[in-house]
Order: structure tokens, then C-alpha cells, then sequence
């Protein structure tokens, strides 16, 4: 059970900043996974009255605040440009539009939860969060660390020429994810994130698996079958899986070589449909 | 902390401690549709809307709700009424536990888009469990109340 005993809608983010030092003091996102607990917070801390439930659209990247939510990533149209509309497809399976009408983006992402959809996605993107006082930083590296007693207030995602897939396996619908993966394919390379293995989610060191010619071989939508699965076992070997309730290390390392062949895959075929079209015009 | 919230078009000033849920300060105001059905934020039970949106009203502190508007089934029984007769006269439901927060989410559903496809009811509706019924006779419900609102409401 949740218990709060008091509770203050921050009125600037530095005052947020200064309860939030406190141990026995939470920032409330969404709340719902911190609902679930026997928490006992002193100071819930607000940030719902700091306008950051938005998001902005600029000449080269989104902006979107902490307070967003998981909703908001699937109605606001524009952001459907980026990653061939990877964060719709991300959160579509979370519980419900009810749920997603509360979960926040800054908490999802903020909590490093193993069963996060959000922060897989994210990973395939070229994202960037902003902490009040540690500034921006690569949402890969705040995966890894955390924000301490830090707070994350926007997240920044550029727009760029990739296209994304996103891929999980549920034991059934709405429920936790067992295994969730989202790859990008750019100009640049290919990006594999993989999460709820169960820990929580990683890029995984795709540079080693492919080399330079064969990213580009799936960029252009060229790479054919043989390959493909080659590449997938490869960057499965990478993922590391462990045992829960849900499944074990095993299964999760056979979805995993499964997920990615399906996403590379989809990701060349989808290559390919675009420059037959071009080739048509 | 005092709040301030219109509860079914009803203005509430009130003392509440800050851990209150919505679910039961709405039950505690006499919407009794309002149920608790899971506790885990899954069942889709607690539906009401807040300003509008669909929101589970087991996870959300009465005083986030400050200032703002929150409906029940209550405060919709015209739309809820003749929607629900569409449900009830497929059979589909044994215990209507799950009743009221599956009619506030379908009515939110018909807000936002009045023309779903068979697969949009299902995504939109997921999040509403039903552990007596196969969910087949709401989806029939539910088609044959769209096709009665694109009738004209003629049956």
C-alpha cells in the first residue's frame, strides 16, 4: 500500500529539486508501478503544475516533457514521423488507454523498470534526456545510471532518416512484456535495444556483430535471407537473458534470435518497398 | 488538504489526506459504480473520466484531481442507458461486475472515434477485463450499437 503523508505540487523545478534530496521524499509520475509497492513517502512531489505535459516539435528534434503521457506518444500525430512511428507501436500493448492516460513518459523511463516498453523504444531512437541539474545526457548512459536524486524533465529525440521496428513477446495480451526489442536501421547503422530480459533494457554492441557493408545492405533493403539470420543470431548472442516467473533464460534467448531476425527483416523488406517505389517513379 | 472537484457536475469542496485514492473518494460521494476490481492497476474497473479522458481511478491521488472535472457512469446514465441495452440484449455479460467501467471506457471510445473497426474496439477495450465471458458478446454488442448509431439511432 501507498502511503503519503504529505504532498506538494511543486511550483518550480528547483523546489521539486530540493524535496527530492530528501530519501523518505518520491516525485509521482504516473504512479501506478509506485502504487503497487508498501511504499511510505513522506513528500509525493508533484510536477504536474510545470507545463511539462507537453511536447514541441523542433526543426530538428522533439522535445517532450516529463509529464506527458504514454497516451499522448500514440495521439500526437507528429511524432509518428519519427522511427516509422516506433513509440505507438511501443506502448500499444501497456494494460490499457486507461492506464496510458496516467503513465508518464519521464516516469517510465525515470523508474529503468526491466518490463519497460518505453525505454526499449526510446533506445532504438536517437534520444537524449534532460536532468534539472546534470543537463543532457544519451538516454543510454541514464539507462545505465539513473538520475539519483536527480530529475529527468524532457526527453529530446532527433529526427533523422531511420526506420524503426518494434517487436515484443507477451504471454498474453496487456500483460508485462517477456522479452521486447526495437531496432532502428540508418544511414549510420543498425541499433538493437532489447529489454525485459527480464533486467532492464540495453543497446546491444550491434558495430561488432555487422559490419559497415552490411547495415547499408539493410538500409538499401538488399540483405537477403541467409545473412539476415546470420546477423540475428549474432546480436541475440549479445543479449544477456535471465530466469522469472515468466520464463526462463532460454526461452528469452530463443525469442530473442527470433524477435531480431523478424525485425531486421521487416526493417529490409520495408527498405526494399521503398525503393521499388522509388525505382517506379 | 483541501480540494476542490466537480463530481458529476456537482461542485465538492473537501478535506481529504493526501494518500486518498479517486476510486474511494467518488465511492465515498455515492458513485457506487465505481468499482475495485484488482488493485493492480489492470482491471479497467475504476474507469471514470477525468477532463474528459478514461483514467483508473485506483491510481490517482484525489488531491491530483484538484480543480478539475471527473465523471462516472452517474453522471452519463442517458449514454450509458442506451448503450448498455445493446450489451444486455446480447447476454453478454453473468455477473456485470466488470459492467461500469467497461461502458465509461466504450463510451470514451465512441467519443474519440465514432467508426471504429473491430480491431480498434479491441485495442481501445483491452484494458477492460472480463473474467466471466469470452468478451464475444460485447464486441457484438458493441457493433450493433454502432450500426444503430449510423442508422440514425433507429433500431
Amino acid at each position: 500500500m501507498l502511503r503519503i503523508k504529505e504532498y506538494v505540487k511543486a511550483e518550480s523545478l528547483a523546489q521539486a529539486y530540493e524535496l527530492n534530496q530528501k530519501r523518505a521524499n518520491r516525485i509521482i509520475g504516473g504512479m501506478l508501478w509506485m502504487k503497487m509497492g508498501t511504499v511510505n513517502v513522506h513528500t509525493a512531489i508533484d510536477l504536474s503544475g510545470l507545463g511539462l505535459d507537453g511536447s514541441e516539435e523542433r526543426k530538428d528534434e522533439f522535445v517532450i516533457g516529463c509529464m506527458a503521457t504514454l497516451r499522448q506518444l500514440e495521439t500526437d500525430e507528429r511524432l509518428a514521423v519519427l522511427g516509422s512511428g516506433i513509440l505507438k507501436e511501443s506502448v500499444k500493448n501497456i494494460v490499457g488507454v486507461q492506464f496510458r492516460n496516467l503513465a508518464t513518459v519521464g516516469g517510465s523511463l525515470a523508474g529503468r523498470f526491466g518490463f519497460s516498453d518505453v525505454l526499449t523504444a526510446f533506445l532504438a531512437l536517437d534520444t537524449e534526456v534532460e536532468l534539472y541539474k546534470a543537463g543532457r545526457i544519451p538516454l543510454a548512459k541514464f539507462a545505465a545510471e539513473g538520475a539519483g536524486s536527480d530529475i529527468l524533465v524532457r526527453v529530446f529525440v532527433k529526427k533523422d532518416d531511420r526506420r524503426c521496428v518494434y517487436l515484443s513477446h507477451r504471454n498474453t495480451k496487456t500483460d508485462f512484456p517477456v522479452l521486447t526489442v526495437a531496432l532502428s536501421s540508418a544511414r549510420s547503422g543498425i541499433r538493437v535495444a532489447a529489454g525485459a530480459r527480464p533486467q532492464r533494457a540495453i543497446l546491444v554492441p550491434a558495430d561488432e556483430c555487422l559490419n559497415k557493408a552490411d547495415a547499408a545492405d539493410i538500409f538499401e533493403g538488399r540483405a537477403d535471407k541467409e545473412a539476415l539470420q546470420a546477423y540475428a543470431a549474432q546480436l541475440a548472442a549479445k543479449v544477456p537473458t535471465g530466469s522469472n516467473m515468466r520464463a526462463s533464460a532460454a526461452y528469452r534467448s530463443h525469442l530473442a534470435e527470433v524477435l531480431i531476425r523478424r525485425g531486421l527483416t521487416a526493417l529490409n523488406e520495408q527498405a526494399a518497398k521503398e525503393r521499388g517505389k522509388k525505382d517506379a517513379d | 488538504m483541501q480540494i476542490r472537484i466537480t463530481l458529476n457536475g456537482r461542485k465538492i469542496t473537501e478535506d481529504v489526506s493526501p494518500d486518498l485514492l479517486l476510486l474511494d473518494w467518488v465511492r465515498a460521494h455515492g458513485c457506487y459504480s465505481v468499482k475495485r476490481g484488482c488493485e493492480t492497476s489492470n482491471c479497467g474497473l475504476c474507469t471514470v473520466f477525468m477532463e474528459d479522458k478514461p483514467v483508473l481511478s485506483c491510481s490517482v491521488l484525489a488531491v491530483r484531481a484538484d480543480g478539475k472535472r471527473i465523471e462516472t457512469l452517474e453522471g452519463l446514465r442517458k449514454e450509458a442507458e442506451e448503450f448498455g441495452a445493446f450489451i444486455a440484449g446480447q447476454g453478454a455479460e453473468q455477473c456485470g461486475f466488470c459492467n461500469p467501467g467497461m461502458i465509461m471506457n466504450a463510451i470514451a471510445l465512441f467519443r474519440e472515434n465514432p467508426e471504429p473497426s473491430e480491431e480498434e474496439i479491441k485495442e481501445y477495450l483491452a484494458g477492460n477485463l472480463c473474467r466471466c465471458s469470452g468478451y464475444e458478446g460485447q464486441l457484438r454488442g458493441i457493433q450493433a450499437f454502432l450500426a444503430y448509431k449510423k442508422g440514425g439511432g433507429i433500431q
